[in-house]
């Protein structure tokens, strides 16, 4: 019997055999799909274990995020939001099953799961202490911030403001309105949460949009300014001073009808450039739109960011021009609007572009991010991404913005002893419906610390509200909040 | 087929000494074990881990005597190893009744373990030779049969988690199967020494397998038959499967015919497939086994894989290291104390405290088949080598089933999952195996000198 025992031996070893490698299978290959499942509600239970890094901005100096430690097992660390509304959109939420805005962009770090931090990981498991992530510092300044917020939600409108210091691309200033209390959203209560969301969700208002990246609105006039830059840098010859055409009506070739001024304002038949763009005229602009041609138009977008992804590191929907639809359309494309769709942190990188002697910086959220034991992990080093312009042509621009500051439309938004150069929107939406009111600028002139733009959605009422009365004295009050530390 | 087959054992070394070292340090991991619960839940030594530590070792203590006393010569790891498991059992059980999950108890499991080894020590004492089991097949078979029908009886069977496999004496209840498996193992194994030339003898030769005589065929199929009317009467799937195998390889052991085997396994996958077709509850366990993920059968409120996910959950939760004893989650697992067990103890201990498990029970059966090697006589290696394999088989299909190698049927992971009558029998198995492993060990007598030839030859 020896012999056949030794073969049950042998399926015995066999069975322990499958065993094992099933074991195995499980706990290696098949580990991570059983763990995120979402079914699997120790995923749930793991995001409260984390001691969650903090967010801050002003260098650490403000707390825009923190973790609590609430003492229960289950639930460990909680999450709040101690300046709520105005940065809502910027930090988003820690909710039970996903996380939004900085919180969702950067949780390698915040929870402490991110290869820089394995170390301290491996220490903390080591030593059975609850896991600790590493904070991020935003680039925000929270004065600005608070002061925009506060500004555009006084308009009781729907609107976006971004400030951006134009030499590195930090992003200072970015509010949307309406904006949501982000406390409820991160409680550890599904059900309480979903509610929360859900009727956020349902609002009409859509407050859980961020607007300042995520949605894209017609730049109205405010799209001159990369119009102008496309004619300066295709004849080195052309200044602010080049006298352009600028007839009451600009006939639309291939249609029966012309283009008019606002309001059937005239602009003299001729202007210069920078008469032109203080009072924005728009024959002259759809005229030079469709003298360069799509193709000039859109590389001159690009050269602006226009079009091409980016990354925050929240995710910006790209803006675009539009697609090449003749050249009535071209006409209104170069007056911003038509088919012309711009995000209000595209506009700002408009500004910051001109403002930066033509090099538009790559726009960036996160100041640094600091390891669980105070030490300084990353930073982020400021990067160029694109030359818009030639400094030369970005000259020309600035002394027009400045004349529409000082003498034109943009007369809200002058400070005090500090050289301002901007230029106002109002884009039409649809026929008797408000338009939208933009405003962009930076300053100072001489040395550029802030460009900003704001946006308000519908926010010119009827006739001529032009992005002037609505828009500029907010962008006011941001400049002059950065400015003035 | 010789008394003696191979060459005789070469190992006379009683090892005592090596054997209390050993069960000393299983009982130190058990202990350590409770110290980590404590400290994962609370960063506190539970107060409890003396009373069951010094409960266990004492307990030990008392079964390692009665051992060198009435089985000297006995393989010195069974006890060891068995200590390990019941006690890291103990202790998943302890870590999971302090989530509160209803039916898990410590302190039960404790005084089982207590009865346990109070069986251990009488089957030891009473049974001085095992041989004498042989007289009693028929009995065995008989009484082996009656207590798998028991559970069928109006007034003292049961229905529990839809399985009509208990009988209620009392306040408790009691899983007769559990010591049927025992008696019907022991009626195999006389039943087949005496009938396996009979057996083994070849029909006709078709392709290239001898099939059997029709006539011969009886025993394989009363024994389907039961099976089958386990599954189905009782709905034990678990059961049904363990009692099949187990006397399908004994048959095999037995004969040495291949054709046993291939015929059984026709029969039980025949009997499978139609039980899956004409019963509910059967082709829900293949369903769920296909693709437990599905949401639909997740959701099923009977007979669907929530349980199985949620063990799967937990295992791939707990990955290589596990989340340390006491960190886990195992109330999310259903019956996480009982046929659930393994997967729990995947989650706090991971992979690499599974993987040592299984080498453990590896070992036990290691033991068992080499007793059943080392064994004299046919009677003593077809029952230690039948109950070696049905202890393989059980924990096979039991942690096949929760792991997801197999469908899932019902058995408890043995000496881990609370549950009194498992532990009694398995308690009550080992004994078995340790007395057939003294007598396999045990010098034989010499031969006297002067006889010459006419010298009698030891059987």
């Amino acid at each position: 019997m020896n012999g056949t025992l030794k073969r049950v031996a042998i399926a015995c070893l066999v069975m322990f055999g499958l065993l094992m490698a099933n074991v195995t299978y499980l706990g290696t290959v098949k580990a991570e799909e059983l763990r995120t499942d979402s079914r699997n509600a120790r995923a749930f239970y793991a995001r409260y274990a984390v001691d969650r890094g903090w967010i801050t901005a002003d260098d650490g100096k403000t707390t825009l995020a923190k973790t609590v430690d609430t003492g229960d097992p289950t639930y460990r660390f909680a999450r709040q939001y101690p300046l709520g509304k105005p940065f809502a959109h910027v930090v988003g939420y820690f909710a039970p099953e996903n996380s939004t805005g900085i919180e969702g962009a950067e949780r390698r770090f915040l929870d402490g799961s991110h290869p820089d931090l394995i170390v301290r990981r491996a220490v903390d498991l080591v030593s059975g202490k609850p896991a600790k992530g590493a904070s991020v510092d935003l680039t925000l300044n929270t004065k600005a911030q608070q002061l925009a917020y506060k500004d555009l939600a006084s308009t009781g409108k729907r609107g976006a403001v971004v400030a951006l210091n134009p030499k590195t691309g930090a992003i200072l200033t970015m509010v949307s309105v309406p904006s949501y209390d982000p406390n409820p959203l991160a409680l550890a209560d599904k059900a309480k949460v979903n509610k929360a969301y859900n009727k956020l969700d349902k609002d009409d208002q859509k407050p859980l949009l961020n607007r300042a990246i995520n949605l894209t609105y017609a730049p109205g006039s405010t799209f001159k300014t990369v119009t102008s830059a496309a004619f300066f840098s295709d004849d080195g010859s052309r200044n602010a001073d080049t006298t352009v055409d600028a007839p009451d009506a600009l006939p639309l070739p291939g249609t029966t009808i012309a283009l008019h001024n606002y309001h059937g304002e005239s602009c003299g038949g001729q202007a210069t450039m920078v008469e032109a763009l203080t009072i924005s005229c728009n024959t002259p602009f759809a005229k030079i739109g469709m003298d360069l041609g799509y193709d000039k138009m859109k590389e001159q977008a690009a050269k602006f960011g226009i079009g091409a992804p980016l990354s925050i590191p929240l995710l910006v929907t790209p803006s675009d021009i539009g697609p090449d639809e003749g050249k009535a359309a071209l006409a209104k494309t170069s007056i911003g609007q038509q088919s012309n769709q711009m995000t209000p942190l595209q506009m700002a990188m408009v500004a910051a572009g001109i403002a930066n002697q033509g090099t538009v910086m790559k726009p960036y959220l996160v100041n640094k991010i600091v390891g669980p034991d105070g030490g300084e992990i990353d930073s982020t080093r400021p990067d160029e991404l694109s030359e818009a312009v030639t400094p030369e042509v970005a000259a020309e621009l600035t002394k027009m913005m400045t004349n529409v500051v000082q003498h034109g439309t943009g007369t809200a938004a002058q400070l005090p002893g500090i050289t301002v150069a901007g230029k106002t929107g109002t884009a039409e939406t649809a026929p008797g419906k408000p338009s939208h009111a933009w405003f962009i600028a930076f300053a100072p002139v001489e040395d550029p610390k802030v460009a900003v733009a704001v946006f308000v959605e519908s926010g010119s009422a009827g006739n001529d509200a032009t992005g002037g009365q609505v828009a500029a004295p907010i962008a006011h009050d941001v400049m002059q909040a950065v400015l003035g530390q | 087929m010789s008394a003696v087959d191979g060459e005789p054992v070469p190992m006379t070394a009683k090892r005592r000494g090596a054997q209390l070292a050993m069960l000393a340090f299983a009982v130190l991991i058990v202990m350590a074990a409770y110290a980590s619960v404590g400290l994962g839940i609370d960063k506190k030594i539970p107060s409890g881990m003396l009373t069951y530590g010094l409960g266990l070792g004492g307990l030990m203590l008392a079964a390692y005597l009665v051992l060198a006393k009435f089985a000297p010569w006995a393989d010195p790891l069974l006890l060891p190893l068995v200590t390990l498991v019941n006690g890291l059992g103990l202790v998943m059980i302890y870590r999971i009744e302090q989530t509160g999950q209803a039916g898990a108890s410590a302190t039960n499991q404790l005084m089982w373990t207590a009865l346990g080894v109070v069986m251990f020590s009488a089957t030891l004492i009473v049974l001085k030779d095992h041989r004498a089991l042989q007289r009693l097949t028929y009995t065995a078979g008989f009484v082996g049969v009656g207590l798998l029908v028991l559970p069928l009886l109006p007034f003292i069977g049961k229905e529990i988690n839809g399985a009509r496999i208990w009988i209620g004496i009392g306040g408790f209840t009691i899983q007769p199967a559990e010591f049927a498996k025992l008696a019907l193992v022991v009626f195999f194994a006389g039943y087949l020494v005496a009938k396996r030339d009979v057996l083994a003898l070849a029909g006709r030769r078709l392709l290239f397998i001898d099939l059997p005589r029709a006539r011969d065929l009886g025993p394989v199929l009363i024994t389907w038959a039961v099976s089958l009317g386990v599954l189905v009467m009782q709905k034990d799937l678990g059961s049904s499967l363990l009692l099949f195998g187990a006397f399908i390889a004994m048959l095999y052991i037995a004969t040495q015919r291949t054709s046993w085997v291939l015929i059984g396994v026709l029969l039980f996958v025949g009997g499978a497939i139609l039980a899956g077709q004409v019963f509910s509850h059967v082709h829900d366990r293949f369903e769920v086994f296909l693709d437990p993920q599905d949401p639909a059968l997740y959701d099923r409120p009977f007979g669907g894989s929530y349980q199985l996910l949620q063990g799967l959950f937990g295992i791939g939760s707990g990955g290589i290291l596990g989340t340390g004893l006491g960190q886990g989650h195992p109330k999310l697992i259903p019956l996480s104390f009982s046929d659930f067990i393994f997967a729990a103890t995947g989650e706090e201990l991971g992979l690499t405290g599974l993987m040592a498990l299984l080498m453990v029970y590896a070992l036990i059966v290691q033991r068992g088949l080499r007793t059943a090697l080392a064994a004299r006589d046919p009677f003593s290696k077809l029952l230690a080598g039948g109950l070696a394999f049905i202890l393989a088989w059980q924990l096979f299909i039991i942690v096949g089933g929760v792991t997801r190698l197999i469908p899932l049927t019902g058995l408890v992971t043995p000496f881990m999952s609370a549950g009194g009558s498992a532990l009694l029998a398995n308690w009550m198995l080992i004994a078995l195996l340790v007395r057939m492993s003294d007598a396999a060990r045990r010098p034989p007598p010499q031969a006297i000198q002067d006889e010459g030839l006419t010298q009698v030859m030891q059987r």
